[in-house]
């Protein structure tokens, strides 16, 4: 393999492994926000319970998302040189802006969040939380700003090769952003509910911590069934943009090889196995019409077909064709669970339903999942392209890296991330094995300069309360 | 006078500022990990590490400033020392995500407590070491020919890197130790004063060597020090230097003055990064890349600048804020609470 490919494996790993912690992070942020909010206005100490909780989990997710995250502001230099230099001048003030407005907000509240809670009053630790909530906000702004410009670029003007800023109010809100942030930010919510009511349908499985997971239950059924609808409806939207601006990648998506017969309309593929080279889909289980009416609104509509452009031109198709299929079908899936959920909650069998409650359990990782399979149909569906239609992957790595140089890498980064997120999931699910347990009122914990570690006191030591008993401060 | 030329002077200053803030902030951190092995007990360690716990994020929040702001306003900069210094960048970054992760880690782990205790304290050392290493491999300077790097993957190995890798151990190791004096008392700040004085003198050592070295590197980045006059004004620079490093050996054993000995090393470092700046300056990436040559677009470093009014003032208050949440001396028993 050469430094091209293994480069391009190397991002692909770092960029899955890192995307994972923040999508998390981007709704925990926002739902410990309105935890606090909840403790504050009420002073009902199960609401401070509960924050603590997430405020443990919060601080491990984010502390490696900050680790990943360092060597992705590293990677772009290492191993893609060349499109640095060629568009640093817009990528670059992007990720500038991101560091500026968001990684130090988060960073420095992070640390009154998780240590100041004795240090400074009640609200101003709830500002604190805001503070963070805010910035994960900005940061994904920022990002995915930078990464829609390169799928669907304006605002540049071309000079010896590089991209010069010419409008920066058309980079920064470029054809694919407004679609592109909507999506993430409520996939990351939808990811970051998912754990919290499968977590919550999990302690009333086994009966522990009944009060706080009922509450946290119903908080996610109702979020659910407001936000999945809404995500489905963007998807939508996203989708048609994708047709305007990037059509081979929809007909990846689509598996759409060649034009029907005039008039015929676009059928809809639910299964089929892409051939590349056969320019066809095995196995195809097709709608007729179906494709015409969600991808155009209309009944004869038809996308461009992958064979409309050369082959050096087109995606990989059959990673883009599945990718997006294990995420549509999440979608249905978290869909129907919710529908099912408000359901049950009106006929008063929330708590105890089995199919609802094994429902929610099981469906803990699938925010994660359908989000990594949409971010693999964005990169993988804009291939050939770095910066779409303009620069090549290919033309784009670093001229002065070796393969050997690659390969080392990658094998230290998939040791390493195995070891460090190997242990880091693991002090998770501990975490989560504790469950919500009573805190102890501000005015007895500890000295006068304990800076209040709510995360790493030892009588809490993650492993010793299993059982998930209340009162386990000893 | 364009803005095409003095854009990127104003940029070598912010650029120059971060790394400084990140190298001062970040250093004393990696410092305590690197004095970690001489914690007593894994107690000790907690009390070491719940002194910069709420704080340590930011400051490692510089570095990514330093990278982000090399590519926007010197993009080719950024290109040509990342990929060129690929191996030693590897390992700063494993190093960080080691002692990083330390700090979330090590207080969640029960059997595998020291382990996390030992990955903080080698993560540390190698950070120092790798950034060490890159510092030297730059001011070696990176030989081009048309725009080309001449030299291959290991490039930036040499005896003049390796020093000024192990220097930069021991300068964080000071940074860390006088930081300990501040925020602790009794044994631990015992323990933090004993290893300082013999710490200045190794640092002092290892500045001396490598400025003593720097006139005879091929980049010559040292040759306007000695050209043209320019010795008897920049001769301040390490004449206060001097100074400084006998004012902080004085302060290291005197009781009552906490705060003087770090606030002497953070001076000490601001001399020799001033000292290495007028130095490599006009150059960004020493013998041939002026700041001209790698310099993006006025239009990019405006829109950045302009952010950079506004938010780095903003961003230095709020640090300020926290430090000043988080100050006072921190006791021993914290996090046991």
């Amino acid at each position: 393999m050469d430094a091209l490919l293994l480069s391009r494996i190397q991002f692909g790993f770092v960029i899955s492994f890192h995307i994972l912690f923040p999508a998390f992070t981007i709704g925990l942020a926002s739902w410990l926000a309105f935890v606090e909010w909840r403790w504050l206005r009420t002073r009902d100490d199960l609401w401070r319970d509960v924050y603590f909780f997430w405020l443990k989990i919060f601080a491990v997710s984010f502390g490696m998302g900050v680790v990943s995250g360092i060597v992705m502001s590293f990677q772009f230099g290492t191993n893609w040189a060349v499109l640095s230099e060629r568009a640093g001048n817009i990528l670059g003030p992007l990720l500038s802006y991101e560091v500026l407005t968001a990684f130090f907000l988060e960073a420095t509240f992070l640390g009154v969040m998780l240590f100041g809670w004795k240090r400074v009053s009640d609200g101003l630790h709830f500002f604190a939380t805001c503070m963070v909530a805010l910035g994960t906000l900005i940061s994904t702004f920022w990002i995915i700003s930078a990464n829609s410009w390169m799928q669907t670029p304006q605002g540049y003007t071309l000079v010896n090769g590089i991209f010069e800023p010419a409008s920066w109010w058309a980079i920064v809100f470029n054809p694919s952003f407004p679609y592109r942030l909507a999506h993430m930010v409520l996939a990351a919510f939808i990811t970051t509910c998912f754990v919290v009511g499968g977590a919550s349908a999990w302690y009333l499985r086994r009966g522990v911590h009944v009060e706080a997971a009922t509450r946290m239950l119903k908080l996610a059924v109702a979020f659910a069934a407001i936000t999945v609808p809404l995500q489905i409806a963007v998807g939508d939207a996203h989708g048609l943009e994708v047709g305007k601006y990037q059509p081979t990648k929809l007909a990846a998506i689509e598996g759409h090889w060649r034009d029907e017969g005039a008039g015929d309309g676009m059928p809809l593929v639910l299964f089929g196995v892409p051939d590349q080279l056969q320019e066809r889909n095995a196995y195809e289980v097709a709608v007729p019409r179906l494709g015409s009416v969600i991808l155009t609104h209309s009944w004869n509509g038809s996308v461009r077909p992958l064979t409309a452009v050369p082959a050096s031109e087109r995606p990989p198709v059959a990673p883009v064709f599945y990718a997006f299929r294990v995420m549509v079908g999440l979608g249905v899936l978290m869909l129907v669970l919710s529908f099912a959920s408000l359901w049950a909650w009106r006929r008063g069998t929330l708590g105890h339903s089995r199919w609802v409650l094994r429902g929610w359990n099981w469906m803990i990782p699938s925010g994660f999942v359908a989000l990594l399979s949409g971010w693999y149909v964005n990169e993988i569906g804009r291939q050939p392209y770095v910066v779409y239609g303009l620069l090549r992957t290919s033309d784009a790595v670093s001229p002065n890296i070796t393969a050997a140089a690659v390969w080392s890498s990658l094998i230290v980064y998939a040791v390493v991330y195995a070891i460090i997120f190997g242990s880091g999931i693991w002090y998770i699910l501990k975490l989560f094995r504790v469950g919500p347990v009573r805190q102890p009122p501000k005015d007895t914990q500890g000295g006068e300069k304990t800076p209040a570690r709510p995360l790493s006191m030892p009588d809490e030591h993650v492993d010793t309360h299993a059982d998930g008993t209340q009162g386990a401060r000893a | 006078m364009t803005l095409a030329t003095v854009l990127p002077v104003l940029w070598f200053g912010v650029i120059g500022f971060g790394v400084l803030m990140y190298v001062l902030l970040d250093g004393f951190v990696l410092g305590i990990g690197i004095l970690a092995p001489f914690a007593e007990d894994e107690h000790q360690l907690d009390h070491m590490m719940n002194t910069a716990a709420p704080i340590w994020d930011g400051n490692e929040t510089w570095l990514v400033l330093g990278g982000a702001g090399l590519l926007a306003a010197f993009p080719k900069a950024y290109a040509l020392l990342l990929s060129t210094l690929y191996l030693p960048v590897l390992l700063m970054l494993v190093a960080l995500i080691f002692r990083g992760v330390a700090f979330e880690f090590r207080f969640k782990a029960t059997r595998a407590k020291p382990a996390w205790g030992a990955a903080f304290a080698l993560g540390s050392m190698f950070t120092a070491f790798a950034q060490g290493v890159i510092l030297g491999a730059l001011v070696e300077g990176m030989p081009l020919n048309g725009g080309k790097y001449l030299h291959g993957t290991f490039g930036w190995f040499s005896p003049f890197s390796m020093l000024t890798g192990i220097a930069l151990v021991f300068g964080y190791a000071l940074l860390g130790s006088t930081w300990l004096i501040l925020k602790t008392e009794q044994r631990m700040q015992l323990i933090a004063r004993t290893l300082t004085r013999p710490l200045v003198l190794v640092v002092v050592a290892f500045m001396g060597l490598v400025s003593a070295w720097l006139p005879f590197l091929d980049s010559r980045i040292m040759a306007r020090w000695f050209e043209g006059g320019h010795f008897w004004w920049l001769a301040p620079v390490p004449l206060l230097a001097l100074a400084n490093a006998f004012a902080l050996w004085r302060a290291a054993m005197r009781e009552g003055r906490d705060a003087a000995p770090f606030i002497l090393t953070l001076s000490f470092f601001v001399l020799g990064f001033v000292g290495l700046v007028l130095g490599i300056w006009p150059n960004i990436i020493p013998p041939t890349m002026s700041i001209w040559d790698a310099a993006s677009a006025p239009s990019s470093q405006l829109f950045l600048g302009v952010g950079i009014v506004f938010l780095l003032p903003a961003i230095l208050g709020y640090t300020y804020w926290s430090y000043r949440v988080f100050s006072g001396k921190v006791a021993s028993d914290s996090g046991y609470h």
